[in-house]
């Protein structure tokens, strides 16, 4: 047992290791976020006011920042991929720990860099003015961990049925993009045509923002108990069929 | 300790173990077994077998039939006791090239769980065996093709196994670095008994490492001894004739009482007899009556070339050649 946690804690330790090297993909994965502020966040607050009376930063902060949770870690469960390609990988499954040690450890290291950008951004935010308060830092913490777990593990799913990157251009246009605009983090989509509303509805990250914009602003379309419940639910679906897909690979 | 009667305790045994790929044949139901403490080799031409059957004892693949004991563990049902028993170096790299060398090697101690304390004793023994002590800061993407060989092998150690499997340690590397890392493997066995299972398609190199070999042709052992006994085997000398022979001067050679074999390639005639320096000027005689023309004559020993020349028609290097093979590679690149 105790072989296996420090498994886990090692390939932890690895990702945050791979994070603080790679100084040049931490800036450019918040370039894209920072401009959304930026420009859509200042530029639309006037435009746009909104009707509970908030402004359009403070509507938007809280989508950026599931946004950049979810890029951050669909991309580090993606990256499995690589480690496939550059042979690392073959170190890991030979190594006398379970499968579901490499899983969880891989996991929770990318979730841990996913939070790390997700809080960065946060901090970009608050400099650009959004109004955002930290009600309850543990519970904010503890919730932007689960949406990164949770999509750390769909990424590991997805690359453990992959060869190579080539598909990952595919999953970058049909799956990540339309989770994130479905998702009301840039506008709200409840008064929204029905077949929008209902892949609303579908999408694992409409939770993710809802529950972060309640936790920031104290206002979301969906309960906070609703976006903990179902954001906990799709994490074990994802954990599960990671798992699964992971224990398939033969090398 | 076990105080056998003559016979060595086995680091490997298998029974008829076999790994097909939709009907392919990789490895072809291979018995063999090999004593604790001997540098043993798999020599044989790319496509061979050697790496999947290499995959299968280290637990990597699984097997489609028959077993396997590694350290006494069968490598189905014990897979997890096999793990911690040996040490891997793969053909192909497998260092994560963004860490340190250090932090590789920590790594790697942790999830074979090496007790901490010694952990750090451990790390700086092994790069001094490798001779990599001044460069454990350095990121691994920085190092040459050779130090990152040596790294794994410095790895693979870390958690002293009892037996380091090494696929190709050698390959793509230049001579020099080449002759250093079969130093190592070398002394490795002379001061820690550790069993070494290694594969090549380099003969010459084989040869002065192995202390025994099996030479594995389209996933079947095809002879198995020592470098030694292999080419004892063949019996006598070989001697070379560059010329323009036709087939039937082959022939004719072959007729001859004190001919043991004949083989031709690349326009090489190679002539195994015994007593060679007795036999060239017969030979030469020979050809001159018959109207050949003899561009050069030498006389050898056989070496491991030889005897996979004479198992199986061709040679090692003939087989690199082959397109489907340079196929095969274009693919495995590729897919890198
Ligand atoms: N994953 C695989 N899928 C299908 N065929 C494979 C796979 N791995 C190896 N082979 C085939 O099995 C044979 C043996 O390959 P390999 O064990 O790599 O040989 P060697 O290591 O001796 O060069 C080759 O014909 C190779 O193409
Ligand atoms: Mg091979």
């Amino acid at each position: 047992m105790n072989r296996e946690i420090e498994g886990i804690y090692i390939l932890w330790k690895r990702e945050l290791l791979r994070f603080y090297r790679s100084k040049s993909r931490i800036i450019g994965s918040l370039g894209m976020p920072f401009f959304f502020l930026a420009i859509l966040g200042t530029g639309l607050n006037n435009v746009f006011p909104m009707a509970g009376g908030g402004n359009y930063m403070q509507f938007i902060a809280p989508g950026i920042i599931g946004m950049v949770l979810m890029f951050g870690s669909i991309f580090s469960g993606v990256i499995v991929i690589m480690d496939r390609q550059f042979g690392f990988l073959k170190e890991t499954l030979v190594a006398p720990i379970s499968r579901l040690s490499i899983v969880l450890g891989k996991a929770f290291g990318g979730a841990t860099t996913a939070v790390l950008q997700g809080v960065l951004i946060m901090l970009i935010a608050l400099l650009l003015g959004a109004q955002i308060q930290f009600g309850n830092i543990l519970l904010l913490l503890f919730f932007m961990l689960l949406i990164s777990v949770m999509f750390v593990s769909l990424g590991i799913a997805i690359a453990s049925m992959l060869e190579d990157m080539h598909g990952f251009q595919l999953i970058s246009n049909f799956l990540i993009m339309p989770l994130f605009f479905l998702s009301g983090a840039l506008f709200p989509l409840s008064s929204a045509p029905w077949p929008l509303s209902t892949a609303s509805m579908l999408d694992p990250l409409t939770y993710g923002v809802n529950g972060l914009r309640f936790l920031l602003t104290g206002q979301s379309d969906i309960a906070f108990g609703t976006c903990l419940a179902v954001i906990g639910i799709f994490t074990a679906v994802f954990i599960g069929l990671a798992i699964f897909l992971f224990n398939r690979i033969e090398d | 300790m076990k105080l056998s009667s003559g016979t060595a305790a086995k680091a490997i045994e298998t029974n008829a173990l076999s790994k097909h790929y939709n009907g392919l044949k990789a490895v072809d139901a291979i018995s063999l077994s090999i004593d604790e403490g001997t540098i043993f080799g798999l020599l044989g031409p790319n496509g061979a077998g050697k790496t999947t059957l290499i995959s299968m004892l280290v637990t990597m693949r699984k097997p489609t039939s028959g077993s396997a004991k590694v350290n006494g563990f069968d490598i189905t049902r014990q897979a997890d006791s096999v793990r911690k028993s040996i040490g891997i170096v793969f053909q192909d790299p497998s260092l994560d090239d963004e860490l340190t060398a250090m932090e590789n090697l920590e790594l790697h101690a942790a999830l074979y769980n090496v007790p901490r304390q010694e952990r750090k004793e451990r790390i700086e023994e092994l790069v001094k065996l490798v001779g990599l002590e001044k460069h454990l800061k350095m990121q691994v993407k920085k190092f040459s093709g050779g130090m990152k060989r040596r790294l794994e092998i410095a790895r693979g150690l870390v958690h002293h196994p009892k037996i380091l499997f090494l696929d190709e340690p050698t390959i793509g590397l230049d001579p020099q670095t080449r002759a250093g890392i079969w130093d190592y493997i070398k002394k490795l066995n002379e001061s820690e008994g550790i069993t070494i299972i290694l594969t090549t398609h380099y003969m010459d190199e084989a040869d002065k490492v192995c202390q025994k070999a099996a030479i594995i042709d389209s996933g079947k052992i095809i002879a198995m001894g020592s470098p030694e006994e292999l080419k004892n085997g063949l019996g006598g000398d070989i001697i070379s004739i560059k010329c323009d022979a036709h087939e039937g001067c082959r022939e004719k050679l072959a007729g001859l009482s004190w001919v043991k074999a004949v083989l031709k390639h690349d326009g090489i005639l190679n002539v195994r007899v015994e007593k060679g320096e007795e036999k060239i000027p017969k030979l030469l005689a020979l050809m001159e009556k018959n109207g050949v023309n003899v561009e050069s004559v030498s006389l050898r020993k056989p070496s491991l070339d030889d005897v996979f020349l004479h198992f199986t028609g061709r040679t090692i290097r003939e087989d690199e050649a082959k397109p489907a093979d340079a196929m095969r590679l274009r693919r495995k690149f590729m897919r890198r």
